[in-house]
């Protein structure tokens, strides 16, 4: 390999690249535009607050609140009501979420099946707050304890996983949209052809195209984190948070190999352009960058998919040792890096990560 | 533009003493190449000597450029022998491969680079140093459009910066497919100067092309194709007198009749006379004795005088039926 050619091929391509406006605009601006405005809307905390109309009086509601201050009002908001009537108009429109009235020991909680999430949270605080009334009229302490803890640390928020997600994402249809056009574009200006005339091998000219991705990917990758680890959105990162340096990489020499395999077969840039979308948003959706993956149903190919490891930092393979772990880590827990998501728990607890680096290169022979 | 630097003088001598003896540069051999059922290449064969401006010339789709490619090692001929340098193009040859410079038909450049960074990244392809490069660029009279991106060059520059590229290296043999295709009369001049002094700095040129003219002024021998074969091969002004094409002599109109004109050379073999208003014009074989009958009558006003042109060869070889 020529070193200066190298050197001078890659300078030609990173400069062509970085005064190519659109390119720009697409690899780093639109997902960066894209983690600002999904992290600034899921910044609020998971679990949703209900709002709760108090009929009349309800003095059981009245004693949780003396009992515990300050812990049932994470949960809801309560708004106080005269008529029973409205309130629950109020709850069939969905305004608020559940209506409670007391008739003598009887707490009557009115709630909508519209959202099912909020009508179990209701029903369950309210069942909680009969318990623990029932407890207090027997007039001895109560024998039998709950406490429960959250296996994910409070840090855990929604850019924990979307901004894993997001660059994922990025740095898939960066590789292999780059991969793509570029080869595409250099054959129809008979680049190619004007390169293997020169004393330079096929490995000078891909070595420096594959260099000149990676770099893209890692500037991709510390944007994100860049943006991300602001107090606004408030991404942490663990002590092994550099290891998705590794998985960024293989993921992007993952992808570039389909853009180049998409590149070889398409005559012009708008083909190249359409195929490579065919092949990438799906991947992209089944393997989690946008949407959970959990809320699929009976479809999971995620690991299968280049494009889950690609945005997987894999949480589960952190489980399984004290090696140093992939993926951007929530604080100093045992429970971090959510770069996939949703899925996991329904799926085998423990993956070694390099089943999902295997995935990645599962496309490599192909092209 | 700005004017080529190179002594374009020296040319004058090479073309007076046509460069022969020696080794040959390029070596073709009964070379051939088929595209299913089409020949795109039928049996070329013809030599091209060191430091000589050789000219493929032909209508679209005649075979120039397959014939070109296979020479510089980008396909692979179905049949016959081809040596540049003394070496095998074919498979690539890393050996030969510094010592031939190729344009191509389209300016392949690398994208929203300038001229000089174009350039630079060329040489340093081939290990040329980026001074070199600069002073290159200087050559073709592109020092003041160095800084402008490729994408924004007019027609004459990105073929000259194109050249530049092919030339960065020092090549021994510069390929060039249709140079001045898409050039307006201005620009394509231009290039012709920027070729001469190429060839007289002692590279041998091999250049496609299907502008008669071009081939004409630039070229020391020319080899017309058509349909995948060489009609004839030659220097194109003995081209030219071997078809022998009548002299035509036109004046304006007005100062002879067409009787008068028929019997200013009474016993002359096959002249033809004709006035179309605005000349009259007289083709034949004895153009002495025709003009100095027309001095005679004092009948010079707007003389010109046009002998056969490479044209006629063309023609006269691949036919004037008009094809796509």
């Amino acid at each position: 390999m020529n070193a200066g050619a190298f050197i001078s091929l890659s300078r030609a391509m990173f400069l062509g690249y970085i005064r190519d406006r659109i390119a720009l605009i697409f690899t780093i601006l639109i997902p960066v535009l894209f983690l600002v405005l999904l992290g600034s809307i899921y910044r609020g905390p998971a679990t949703p607050k209900i709002n709760v109309l108090e009929v009349g009086r309800v003095s059981m509601l009245d004693q949780a609140r003396a009992a515990s201050p300050g812990q049932l009002g994470e949960v809801m908001a309560v708004t106080r009501s005269s008529n029973l009537a409205r309130a629950l108009a109020d709850v069939r429109k969905g305004t608020d979420d559940a209506a409670v009235q007391q008739q003598g020991t009887r707490l009557i909680v009115h709630y909508s099946v519209a959202d099912p999430t909020k009508a179990a949270i209701a029903n369950s605080v309210f069942s909680s707050i009969a318990q623990q009334a029932n407890l207090a009229a027997t007039g001895r302490p109560p024998r039998y304890q709950l406490t429960a803890t959250q296996v994910e640390d409070k840090s855990l928020k929604a850019i924990q996983y979307l901004a894993p997600g997001l660059l994922g994402w990025a740095i898939a249809s960066g590789a292999a949209f780059g991969a793509a056009i570029t080869l595409v574009g250099w054959r129809k200006d008979k680049l190619l052809r004007r390169l293997r005339l020169a004393p330079v091998s096929t490995a000078t000219v891909v070595t420096a195209r594959i260099g000149m991705s990676v770099a893209i990917a890692i500037v991709q990758m510390f944007a994100f984190i860049a943006i991300a680890i602001t107090p606004y959105f408030g991404l942490k990162l663990t002590a092994s948070w550099w290891m998705a340096i590794p998985v960024v990489i293989a993921g992007t020499l993952a992808f570039m190999s389909i853009g180049l395999l998409v590149g070889a077969v398409s005559r012009t840039q708008q083909a190249a352009t359409s195929i490579a979308n065919l092949i990438i948003l799906p991947m992209a959706f089944l393997g989690g960058a946008f949407i959970p993956a959990g809320l699929r149903t009976g479809l999971d190919p995620a690991g299968l998919l280049p494009d889950a490891a690609a945005v997987s930092g894999d949480r589960r393979a952190e489980r399984a040792g004290p090696r140093p772990r992939p993926g951007l880590s929530a604080p100093g827990d045992r429970h971090p890096a959510r770069l996939q998501r949703g899925n996991d728990r329904h799926r085998d607890p423990v993956v070694p990560v390099g089943r999902n680096l295997t995935a990645c290169f599962a496309f490599l022979p192909l092209a | 533009m700005k004017a080529v630097t190179w002594d374009v003088s020296a040319r004058q001598d090479s073309v007076l003493r046509p460069r022969r003896g020696g080794p040959a540069t390029i070596a073709v051999r009964d070379l051939r190449k088929s595209y299913g059922d089409l020949r795109a290449v039928d049996g070329v064969t013809f030599e091209v000597g060191q430091g000589e401006f050789f000219g493929i010339l032909g209508p679209n789709g005649a075979g120039k450029t397959t014939t070109l490619e296979i020479i510089e090692g980008l396909r692979q001929p179905d049949g016959g022998e081809v040596s540049v340098l003394d070496m095998a193009p074919w498979p690539r040859n890393p050996a030969l491969l510094p010592r031939i410079g190729v344009q191509l038909q389209a300016s392949s450049f690398f994208e929203n680079l300038s001229a000089r960074e174009q350039l630079r990244t060329f040489a340093a392809l081939y290990g040329v140093p980026a001074g070199r490069a600069d002073s290159m660029l200087e050559l073709v009279g592109m020092s003041d459009s160095a800084a402008t991106r490729t994408e924004k060059l007019s027609g004459g520059q990105a073929q000259r910066l194109s050249i530049a590229c092919a030339l960065v290296h020092g090549p021994e043999v510069l390929f060039l497919d249709e140079p001045t295709g898409a050039l307006d009369p201005q620009a394509r001049r231009n290039l012709w100067d920027l070729l001469r002094a190429i060839s007289a700095a002692g590279h041998t040129v091999v250049l496609t092309t299907h502008h008669m003219d071009e081939a004409e002024t630039l070229c020391e021998r020319v080899a017309i194709m058509d349909h995948g074969k060489i009609l004839k091969i030659g220097p194109p002004a003995a081209l030219v007198r071997e078809l022998d094409e009548p002299v035509r002599i036109s004046i304006e109109s007005g100062q002879l009749s067409l009787d008068q004109a028929r019997a200013l050379v009474p016993d002359a073999d096959g002249m033809v006379v004709a006035d179309d208003g605005s000349s009259l014009t007289i083709a034949t074989r004895e153009p002495a004795t025709v003009l100095a009958a027309l001095a005679g009558q004092r009948a010079l006003a707007g003389l010109r005088a046009q002998g056969g042109t490479l044209e006629d060869v063309f023609l006269h070889l691949t036919g004037r039926e008009y094809r796509e």
